[in-house]
């Protein structure tokens, strides 16, 4: 696999040369390989936001630069809306910034931007809302009637619907009940699964990480800390919960059986394997 | 970007300008309109000048930023100063064309750029050592016999320190909601003026509603706290007269009734 977006050696300050001058990241290098999913976790204030406001040029490096394919991305600042088109960002809470009449013309706003004759744009709206899991019943009425979870897919969609190469979702199940939370992520994970874009998820829920990504790139004090397999990364617990994290629930089971002398990995982090860990344990004793 | 814009010009310091009640400022304020009202000639406006030197060098306040805070009525000085020199009749001095500049014109031109100044200067320095809360505070008390009359004082100046509360906070959703409509590819900064203010209505909306249940809210949190207006309602931090506010009014006082004298004699 190559990587999709570079990101070498970035550094953003905020307030340059003013006495609340800080550094949100700081010296960070990263790589998104194409068509991965990755997951983002770092706790309030680690520089998950601004990391990712970098990749879709929002925010202008302080020093450092992002690559995506093989271009600086500020090679030409007159070219950035192109940059994000290609890396479609959900920003948190996206339901606040549907302003639209109608369902269909909110989601429409993005490829209408990029352009797109008005056949195109038909049918990445349609695709858009399939994809995050609302009916064509809803096209035509008014995103401020719907409920929140409903509200929050339009939003998505309207970022789906540019067809980017790279799909970055900031907490993208924040405040939603359980059931919403699990059939936003399958959705989300369809979509990644269908379409083979690359997917980046930022979040600070390990469980909810550790269930969905391929590889996992843990953020704190502005820089990252660790990055690798989710078996890799929650195979270092104490380290995780040293920078504030934890790990996933399952995790911490399988860790205090194994304190409890049971022979068994403690870096499981799905249920499933924790069952099949358990599984052989049992064969074996019998 | 949006956020570095500060609104309000309240300097936080502690000079005897800061320390005074509000409630004295405010009159301060009102006085000293008053005196630069009531200056006639060269000698009071001198008068008045110095009391402002004074005021100035006191607060602590930089004089720099008492001139950048006249850039917006520029024009305004501009248009009095020149409207002054030309359409005052007297004793004419140079003309060309329709145009006349008379010597009481000249005079008049001076004096009115000279008010002007002093008179935006003199207030911003009640802004720039008052913080909002104590003005809206100073105002309420100051305001509060005109409840007799039915006049809801402490209602109005709780809609003002809630609307300057939540400056800040709309200002950083506004921010939000431009970086999520730019990631959709909106673009804000071409195009001629309708498509401008075409390309504001996606910022707009989200605000007017993000506003709307702001205030919603606001409202359930409030009365969730009992909160039933200003009857009965004390206060934590209840404003006392001090020596130095008695003092800072008498002399003004006195500086008042100076001009006043001056003035009766044409000076």
């Amino acid at each position: 696999m190559k990587p999709i977006i570079r990101v070498e050696n970035l550094t953003h300050t905020y307030g340059e040369n003013t006495p609340f001058c800080r550094s949100a990241v700081k010296d960070v290098n990263m790589e998104i390989m194409e068509g991965e999913f990755l997951g983002v976790i770092g706790h309030t204030g680690s520089g998950k936001s601004t990391l990712i406001q970098h990749l879709n040029g929002l925010l202008r490096p302080t020093s450092g630069r992002i690559l995506l394919g093989d271009r600086d991305i500020w090679e030409d600042p007159k070219k950035i809306r192109d940059v994000r088109f290609r890396v479609g960002l959900v920003f948190q809470y996206p339901e606040y910034q549907l302003f639209e009449e109608t369902v269909y013309k909110d989601v429409a706003f993005g490829p209408k931007n990029m352009g797109l004759d008005e056949k195109e744009i038909d049918r990445r709206v349609r695709a858009a809302l399939a994809f995050s899991g609302l009916g064509e019943e809803l096209l035509e009425k008014s995103p401020f009637d719907l409920s929140g979870g409903q509200k929050r897919r339009v939003a998505i969609a309207g970022v789906i619907a540019m067809e980017p190469e790279v799909l970055i979702l900031d907490e993208p199940s924040a405040g939603l009940d359980p059931a919403g939370r699990r059939s936003l992520l399958e959705n989300i994970r369809a979509y990644h699964r269908e379409k083979g874009t690359t997917v980046v998820m930022v979040s600070h829920s390990m469980d909810e990480v550790a269930e969905n990504v391929d590889r996992i790139v843990v953020l704190a004090n502005a820089g990252v800390v660790m990055s690798g397999t989710p078996h890799e990364v929650f195979s270092r617990a104490r380290e995780l919960m040293d920078v504030g994290l934890n790990v996933p629930q399952v995790t911490q089971v399988a860790m205090e059986l194994k304190r409890q002398g049971v022979d068994i990995d403690p870096a499981v982090y799905t249920v499933a394997d924790l069952r099949a860990g358990l599984a052989t344990l049992k064969g074996g004793r019998r | 970007m949006l956020k570095d814009i500060t609104l309000g010009q309240y300097f936080p310091g502690n000079s005897l300008a800061h320390r005074l009640d509000p409630r004295t400022k405010l009159i301060l304020t009102v006085l000293y309109i008053v005196i630069l009202f009531c200056a006639k000639g060269f000698v009071s406006y001198g008068v008045v000048a110095l009391l402002l030197l004074t005021g100035v060098k006191v607060s602590g306040v930089a004089p720099r930023a008492l001139v950048r805070g006249l850039k917006p009525i520029l024009f305004i000085i501009c248009f009095t100063a020149v409207l002054n020199l030309f359409y005052t009749p007297g004793e004419a001095l140079a003309s060309f064309w329709i145009f006349t500049i008379t010597k009481e014109g000249l005079v008049t031109a001076f004096f009115m750029v000279l008010r002007i100044t002093m008179l935006i200067m003199g207030t911003f320095l009640l802004t720039y050592t008052t913080s909002p809360i104590a003005l809206t505070d100073g105002l309420e008390t100051l305001l509060g016999p005109l409840k007799r009359v039915k006049v809801p004082v402490h209602e109005l100046s709780m809609i003002m320190s809630i609307a300057l509360r939540f400056i800040p906070t709309l200002i950083e959703e506004t921010d939000k909601i431009m970086s999520a409509q730019k990631a959709r590819g909106a673009d804000f900064e071409s195009g001629n003026l309708l498509q401008r203010a075409r390309a504001l209505v996606p910022i707009l909306v989200p605000l007017f509603i993000s506003a709307f249940r702001r205030a919603d809210e606001l409202a359930v949190a409030m009365e969730c706290r009992c909160y039933h207006g200003g009857e009965g309602r004390t206060k934590l931090h209840v404003l006392r007269y001090q020596l130095r506010d008695y003092l800072v009014l008498a002399a003004y006082g006195a500086v008042l009734a100076a001009v006043l004298i001056l003035a009766r004699f044409g000076l």
